[in-house]
């Protein structure tokens, strides 16, 4: 199988599956939960016979001149609902308008964050996602710095960014989607989700590399970067898939029994992992294959000139 | 070399052994019974409540003691958090962390006189914000939390300034209505920090909840030139700028002991009560963040994602002794240990559980089994090369070794990243990926390696 001379089709692949994503983050962005917003967030549990809707709640609730942002149903009986900021007495009113009208009114969970908390939220999930990032490079450079030329270390840290950005670009697109087509939120857990997919697509990445790092002292320079990069990619292969297997069947698992509160969590991871094997295969090795040729050619340029 | 395999193995055994022990639940109720059975035709009932062992009696020797039992988050047992800033405009900067300390403190008295069980009260610092953080486990009831935690307490009282005589000049802000009550409003010299006690009381005639008020020597002779200088006049009882009660004075009390009427309900009384008896907060606090779960959704969570766990180690197990076959039992073996070492450090630690914890932690099964694969397809290709079976034994460990060490490594740098500037959620699950990315590390490979030697030798 040669995967690395083939890369343009793979890089192809994965274009496609960001390009929607982009286009629909710059479009309509991603819809942020108040964990960033800041806002009140009530879920209650209405077992009554009447089976009230969605719409029915939120003009109750309207009746009592409190803004409602949405209601959401979430499972069984169970209503989400969200609206700017309240305070303990606009959401006893809630509870009091809604105990009238129906029976056995349950209040599940309550979440008031203030705007100065949402945007503290907000500030760290995007100082956390970046610090990640540059440690990683710092990392790979450093643990690669005994590979031998044409390679540099720089490059290994590099790609493998780009890889992880590739993965963190397509959980983030589609949960974009997501949020206009089915008004999947983003929240603090999503931003785990994101944590998680970057250092599992590093680990990932980093299998192929030190494979790669193993065959090029081996081979010395009697072998072709690009041979010995295929090489590498087929020879985890098959670690790289079974790996992914596990974490997928486990995901699965979860999202099938895991319960409401962490379904998107775990959708989040899913996509990301899936995403983090396809790039540490198909992107990440060979964008240093890309680099290699291009600063070769580079160089022999320089020579001409 | 040769004797470490033995010598490893039995560090792991008394390990395991430790492991379980810390692991087993302290009680562990046991009732069955049978449905009519054929032949002897009788039920068969069973209760009994076995013990598990309680690693205090042998700490009790050392003079330590400690809890042993998995900590819950609030979004499994349920409960409130929330968030409060501190106003610390009219605090003077050098005094704000003491003002800070002393606002926990007394929030700290209030929780506790409150009967909440194991709350967590933590003060933290971001930017220019002071901030507190209060957790109630089982508290479920959010008004009532907040204005326990929230309320300032300060206790004033006030009287006409046309009686002139010792008082302390009127603060800037008067207490909302005091000028219906009195056309010149002063603020006597009696305060909150001459209370010696605060109870709440009944009323003999028509058993209305009071509050009532004890006095210190001070206190006593304070209150006692007030009674006899508004002697047949009004005396208002302010508690955070807001009139609780006025009532005529009909003679003087000199014994150093009131009682405020008002129109409580119990918990209202109980609820002045312990704010008095816990002092007067430094600084005035506004919420910037509440949550609240419900128990009976995070009983629902808890269950869930456990049978979720299980059920994905099951899937693992099956997965990897389908690849690996014999292998694959092996790791199956250290996953198992890997397990018991890693919820007994949750007990050990203790790290609190929550559902992203949770999550954390079936994610770290899936990257100790990672550890596993990568050494075991290193040996499949070491043996395809017709390497002697031993030898292919140590070479996979050998050369999965620097991949595990570097993708590892970049796991603990996410993770840590994840400790320092998470808060809450993102922050228990940071812990747990990190307990199990450190516990992998030992498992996968020191504990698979040695099962191995010991059966290649």
């Amino acid at each position: 199988m040669d995967i690395v001379g083939k890369r343009n089709f793979y890089f192809l692949v994965s274009l496609i599956l960001i390009l929607p994503g982009i286009i629909s983050l710059l479009l309509f962005g991603l819809k942020l939960s108040i964990d960033f917003t800041g806002g009140t967030r009530i879920e209650y549990r209405i077992t009554d016979k009447t089976k009230p809707t969605n719409l029915d709640i939120e003009q109750l609730i309207k009746q009592e001149e409190i803004e409602v942002g949405s209601v959401q149903s979430s499972g069984k009986n169970s209503f989400i609902i969200r609206t700017k900021p309240l305070n303990p007495d606009q959401t006893k009113k809630i509870q009091e308008t809604l105990d009238k009208k129906y029976q056995d009114v349950k209040q599940l969970s309550t979440e008031t964050i203030g705007p100065t908390i949402g945007e503290e939220t907000a500030l760290n999930a995007f100082k956390s996602i970046a610090l990640a990032s540059i440690l990683i490079v710092i990392y790979i450079a450093w643990s690669f710095r005994k590979v031998p030329k044409p390679a540099s270390s720089w490059r290994f840290g590099v790609c493998a960014v780009g890889a992880l950005l590739h993965d963190v670009l397509v959980v983030v697109g589609i949960f974009s989607i997501l949020g206009k087509l089915y008004h999947v939120e983003v929240d603090s857990l999503f931003v785990t989700a994101i944590l998680t997919v970057i250092g599992f697509s590093v680990h990932d990445t980093i299998v192929v590399f030190d494979r790669i790092r193993e065959n090029l002292i081996r081979a010395g320079t009697s072998t072709s970067f690009e041979r010995i990069t295929n090489d590498s990619i087929l020879q985890t292969l098959g670690r790289s898939l079974n790996t992914s297997l596990t974490v997928i069947l486990t995901l699965f698992t979860m999202l099938l029994f895991g319960g409401e509160t962490i379904r998107w969590f775990v959708v989040a991871l899913l996509i990301g992992i899936a995403s983090g094997t396809y790039s540490s295969i198909f992107n990440a090795a060979p964008l240093l294959v890309v680099w290699e040729e291009w600063s070769r050619k580079r160089a022999l340029k320089n020579k001409k000139g | 070399m040769r004797k470490m395999p033995r010598f490893l193995f039995w560090f792991i055994v008394i390990l395991t052994i430790l492991a379980i022990l810390i692991d087993l639940p302290r009680r562990i109720p046991i009732s069955f019974k049978t449905p009519q059975l054929p032949i002897i035709n009788k039920e068969i009932s069973f209760e009994r409540t076995l013990y598990g062992f309680d690693p205090n009696i042998v700490l009790k020797n050392i003079g330590i003691r400690r809890d042993f039992s998995f900590k819950k988050g609030l979004d499994l047992e349920g409960g409130t958090s929330v968030t409060l800033k501190a106003e610390m405009k009219d605090v003077p900067a050098d005094q704000r962390d003491n003002a800070l300390q002393s606002a926990k403190t007394v929030i700290e008295k209030r929780v506790n006189f409150f009967g909440v069980s194991e709350p967590v009260i933590q003060t933290a610092r971001v930017n220019d914000d002071y901030r507190i953080i209060v957790e109630l486990p089982g508290v479920t009831n959010v008004d009532e939390a907040v204005n326990l935690i929230g309320k300032t307490a300060q206790l004033s009282f006030w009287e006409n300034g046309a009686s002139g005589s010792a008082k302390l000049a009127s603060g800037s802000a008067l207490p909302l209505g005091i000028t219906s009550i009195f056309p010149d409003p002063v603020k006597t010299n009696l305060t909150g920090k001459d209370l010696k006690e605060s109870n709440i009381v009944f009323d003999p005639n028509n058993s209305q909840p009071q509050v009532q008020l004890i006095f210190t020597d001070e206190g006593s002779k304070k209150f006692g030139d007030i009674t006899r200088r508004n002697l047949q006049k009004v005396v208002a009882i302010v508690l955070d700028n807001e009139i609780i009660q006025a009532p005529q004075v009909n003679q003087v009390i000199s014994t150093g002991d009131a009682v405020i009427t008002g129109s409580f309900t119990t918990e209202q009384a109980k609820a002045v009560s312990i704010q008095l008896n816990a002092g007067a907060l430094p600084v005035s606090l506004t919420t910037l963040e509440q949550r609240t779960i419900g128990a009976t959704l995070g009983q629902e969570s808890l269950l869930k994602s456990l049978f979720a766990g299980i059920l994905g180690f099951v899937i693992i197990v099956i997965f990897m002794c389908v690849l690996y076959g014999r292998l694959g039992i092996i790791a199956s073996i250290a996953l198992f240990l890997y397990s018991l070492f890693v919820l007994a450090l949750f007990k050990l630690v203790p790290v609190t559980l929550t559902l992203a914890g949770i999550a954390g932690f079936i994610l770290s099964i899936g990257m100790a089994v990672d550890a596993n694969i990568l050494i075991f397809e290193r040996m499949k290709e070491e043996l395809r090369r017709d390497r002697k079976k031993d030898i292919a034994i140590e070479l996979g460990f050998a050369r999965a070794w620097t991949s595990i060490r570097d993708s590892n490594i970049s796991s603990i740098i996410t993770s840590l990243i994840l400790i320092y500037f998470g808060t809450g959620i993102v922050r228990g699950f940071a812990i747990t990926l990190l307990i199990g990315v450190l516990v992998s590390m030992f498992s996968a490979i020191t504990v698979t390696r040695t099962f191995l030697r010991m059966i290649y030798r």
